[in-house]
């Protein structure tokens, strides 16, 4: 890695996701490549998904923080392969999401279970009870699905797996 | 027609297919049954419309006039749309748009599954990354369709009618035009079948007989449902050309 790209890894970990703010672009996974060539930085980002509207703000957002770090000349690249999923959330960003009180993306798996299948057990991020119920498969935002606790009872969202 | 041509309509076709859709289901925003599917429908119409950016981004690329998504949004009249007939029909009641819904779902997740595979690479990576999301929508849809159709008598009653009254519109997926030829997968058909026939048994519903099917949406041959949609959806473009937030 040459100096100019970990420079640039370091001021892009900084940048937070516009609505999870404890969680940056790179502990999220959108930022893919940093690369130096020709005297140049080429920053490939990827959506996470195709109609979540952070992605823009995020791309905004990358392009500031470089050129306010004087990494100029770069380009920002969007990527669509491939395609983001869950399992690019570092292990750094999963504790982080939990602390926030959003419960991380169990496993590598998916969570697109067959119809009326059993659902997954999703440990709430208050209380640690497994003793949680799916309200909703769409959340808040596009990446979160909705529960509940049922020992403590407060509702909580949940990143679902993608 | 060229080859880039007939990249280029697919491109349009699928895009106008999730961008119509994604419109039609987004109008459930704020009346929907309940809090939490209102928020149901308004996330699949976010990933409905943001899948269709990516299609029409690609549309952009291959006319290389430098035209951009926005300008297939907002730009063209109901002669240019491609998209099926199904996307454009009205939300009805709730039956009403979980049978179209769950139609167009099942068809959409074998056509990215398929597409996942395409040999050509900019099809393949929005196929991809779209099947994830279409992964959730197919099951929520069916989800419904199970519970309404097995529920009580009056949700029993309106989920076979909406099956049925929207049965003629699902025969175009599966009668290739010319410029899809060697680009999407054909023989969708019997899969499909298979999978509706599952979920309704499921749901207590009977599968309708196949008879006539509407057809016309993948040419430009549009209902009068269209023209309307797209009244709404460009009038601000249309009116304030190159208006900024």
């Amino acid at each position: 890695m040459t100096i100019l790209e970990s420079k640039a890894w370091e001021v892009l970990s900084e940048v937070e996701d516009p609505e999870i703010p404890v969680i940056s672009v790179v502990d999220l996974g959108i930022v893919r490549t940093v690369e130096e060539a020709n005297g140049m930085l080429h920053v490939a980002i990827t959506p996470t998904y195709s109609g979540c509207p952070a992605t823009q703000v995020i791309e905004d957002s990358v392009i500031d923080a470089l050129r306010d770090a004087g990494l100029e000349p770069f380009e920002v690249k969007t990527v669509l392969s491939p395609s983001w999923s869950t399992s690019m959330i570092s292990e750094s960003g999963k504790q982080k999401l939990k602390e926030y009180g959003i419960a991380p993306p169990a496993d590598d798996s998916t969570d697109k279970m067959a119809l009326m299948a059993e659902e997954r057990q999703i440990t709430c991020p208050n209380c640690s009870s497994k003793n949680t119920l799916m309200v909703s498969q769409f959340g808040s935002t596009p990446c979160k699905a909705h529960f509940k606790c049922k020992d403590c009872l407060e509702p909580f969202d949940y990143f679902k797996c993608l | 027609m060229s080859d880039n041509t007939n990249r280029f309509n697919v491109a349009l076709h699928l895009g106008d297919n999730a961008l119509i859709l994604g419109h039609r289901i987004s109008e459930w925003c704020g009346h929907g049954p309940v809090l939490e599917q209102d928020i149901a429908m308004t996330n699949i119409a976010l990933d409905l419309i943001g899948q269709a950016k990516m299609y029409f981004d690609y549309a952009a690329e291959l006319e290389g006039n430098g035209h951009d998504h926005d300008y297939f949004a907002y730009k063209r009249d109901v002669l240019d749309f491609k998209n099926l007939l199904i996307t454009e029909i009205p939300n009805g009641d709730f039956a009403d748009t979980i049978a179209r819904q769950f139609y167009f779902d099942q068809w959409h997740f074998l056509l990215l599954t398929e597409l996942s595979k395409s040999d050509d690479p900019r099809l393949k990576e929005i196929a991809q990354k779209s099947l994830k999301e279409v992964t959730y929508h197919k099951r929520w849809s069916a989800e419904w369709v199970v519970r309404l159709g097995d529920g009580t008598d009056e949700s029993k009653e309106k989920s076979q009618r909406a099956i049925d009254d929207i049965w003629s519109y699902t025969g175009e997926a599966f009668k290739p035009v010319e410029y899809e030829k060697g680009i999407l997968p054909e023989n969708l058909k019997e899969a499909w079948m298979n999978s509706v026939k599952l979920v309704l048994e499921e749901a207590t519903l009977e599968m309708p007989f196949d008879e006539f099917m509407q057809e016309g949406g993948k040419t430009g041959i549009h209902t009068e449902y269209l023209g309307f949609i797209l009244a709404e959806m460009q009038f601000l473009p249309r009116a304030y050309p190159d208006a900024t937030w």
